[in-house]
């Protein structure tokens, strides 16, 4: 074993190799590995950001249903209420209605039987004044009888 | 097999020799035809085996790397780029694991230490035979004698291979601890630890005991760690060649051998790269 330049020969080759592996080899591909290795971490980190965003949505979604329900639900009784009052009401107006009709009907009665009263009076007081002209056989003077015949008819 | 019918002996030193070029003192620059003629070459010499083969490797490691490293997307990764990013994710942790200052260099470090380690560790898993032959007959082209063309596949069972990388290590070992500590404080560590005591003039005497002894802990890190990934691969690629030596015995006994051999390949590499991250992490972190 005979130690000569071979070993210098060797120390050179080395260290010019271990130059072009820092230089040309290492960087590049160490490189590549930690810009993977942010994008993986990069894409998790984007991953359980997009899961929290869909469970905040689904959230969201049931929430807004069960407010729509909700509203629907108050819409519907409100509807309810609604058309009940608007039932009362018609009927109360109804029954209005038909008081005031009975009324005007009434009244109307009451007219023509006034109406009725006030021709049978006249009627009466005619007939009492041509009976009395007719038993008496004079004249009596109408004007100054006329009154005290009304009074008669307004008694009848 | 090698040459012209080999002694078992014959056999196994040509598989153990590297194919050395340098400086002889007798035919100048020239390619060492024997061992002998290699040794004689002292240290002006080079192993075009160990060289071709860890430069060759080491190539087509940062050309696979660099082409994923290019090619390299932020999507989902396939096929190649996957492979690579495991390998860097995977060398990444053990540095954090271990290594908790801020540094650019370690982490390419060891991915380079290992991933170059392995390659070379791997060569073992050629047949023994294989790749030599070829060189030999690769020779015999350009008229050499084939018995004297040599060929050492595995550079890792070159001790110079191992030697140059932890050497390596062992000058950014001390880089890393005199630029986090400061000379003063290397040298502090060096001479005032183990042993240590308030008395000036007894401090004073245990200084060149405490540095015999530290100097000894910081040398035999280099020289362990080039070691035992030689020590480890050598003895593989014996067992090898002496079961290659074995006729026909040595088909069973093949795989097994290489499928416990895969296991070594790959722990040694490990190894030496969990190693070099702990020796620089102990230089950069304040110690005892």
């Amino acid at each position: 074993m005979n130690l000569n330049l071979t070993l210098i020969g060797q120390a050179i080759a080395f260290a010019v190799f271990v130059w072009f592996c820092m230089r040309y080899v290492w960087p590049p591909v160490m490189q590549s590995l930690q810009e993977r290795q942010k994008k993986i971490a990069d894409g998790l980190d984007a991953a359980s950001r997009a899961n929290r965003d869909l469970e905040l949505a689904q959230e969201q979604a049931n929430e807004t249903l069960r407010e729509s329900k909700e509203q629907a639900a108050q819409i519907l009784e409100q509807a309810h209420k609604r058309s009940n009052q608007m039932i009362e009401e018609a009927r109360e107006n109804a029954r209005l209605e038909g008081e005031r009709m009975i009324a005007n009907a009434r009244a109307e009665i009451d007219q023509e039987i006034n109406r009725a009263k006030e021709e049978l009076r006249a009627q009466v007081a005619r007939l009492a004044i041509e009976g009395a002209e007719r038993i008496l056989e004079s004249s009596i003077d109408e004007a100054k009888h006329r009154e005290l015949v009304d009074k008669l008819a307004t008694e009848l | 097999m090698a040459g012209n019918n080999p002694t078992t002996t014959e056999y196994i030193q040509h598989h153990l020799q590297n194919l050395t070029f340098g400086l002889h003192p007798e035919r100048g620059w020239s390619i060492a035809h024997s061992a002998d003629e290699a040794a004689e070459m002292g240290f002006w010499a080079i192993h075009l085996d160990t060289m071709g083969w860890s430069i060759a490797l080491g190539v087509l490691f940062l050309w696979v790397f660099r082409k994923a490293a290019k090619a390299a997307t932020t999507g989902v990764p396939t096929g190649l780029q996957n492979f690579v990013e495991m390998m860097v994710e995977f060398v990444d942790n053990s540095v954090k694991e271990t290594f908790h200052g801020k540094s650019k260099l370690i982490a390419p470090l060891s991915l380079t230490i290992f991933c170059w380690i392995f390659l070379m560790n791997l060569m073992d898993l050629v047949p023994v035979d294989v790749l030599p032959m070829l060189a030999q007959k690769i020779g015999a082209m350009f008229g050499a004698d084939p018995s004297h063309v040599y060929f050492k596949v595995v550079p890792t069972t070159d001790v110079n291979a191992t030697l140059g990388m932890s050497l390596s290590v062992f000058a950014l070992i001390i880089f890393y601890a005199i630029r986090s500590k400061g000379f003063s404080g290397f040298i502090a560590e060096l001479t005032l630890h183990p042993f240590s005591t308030p008395n000036k003039f007894a401090q004073a005497l245990l200084i060149p005991v405490n540095f015999l002894l530290e100097t000894v802990t910081l040398l035999a890190r280099p020289i362990s760690l080039a070691l035992r990934l030689f020590g480890n691969l050598y003895a593989g690629e014996l067992i090898f060649i002496l079961i290659a030596l074995l006729g026909l015995w040595q088909l069973p006994l093949h795989f097994p051998w290489a499928v416990f051999h895969i296991l070594i390949i790959v722990l040694q590499a490990f190894i030496f790269m969990m190693l070099t991250i702990v020796y620089l992490s102990m230089a950069t972190e304040e110690q005892h």
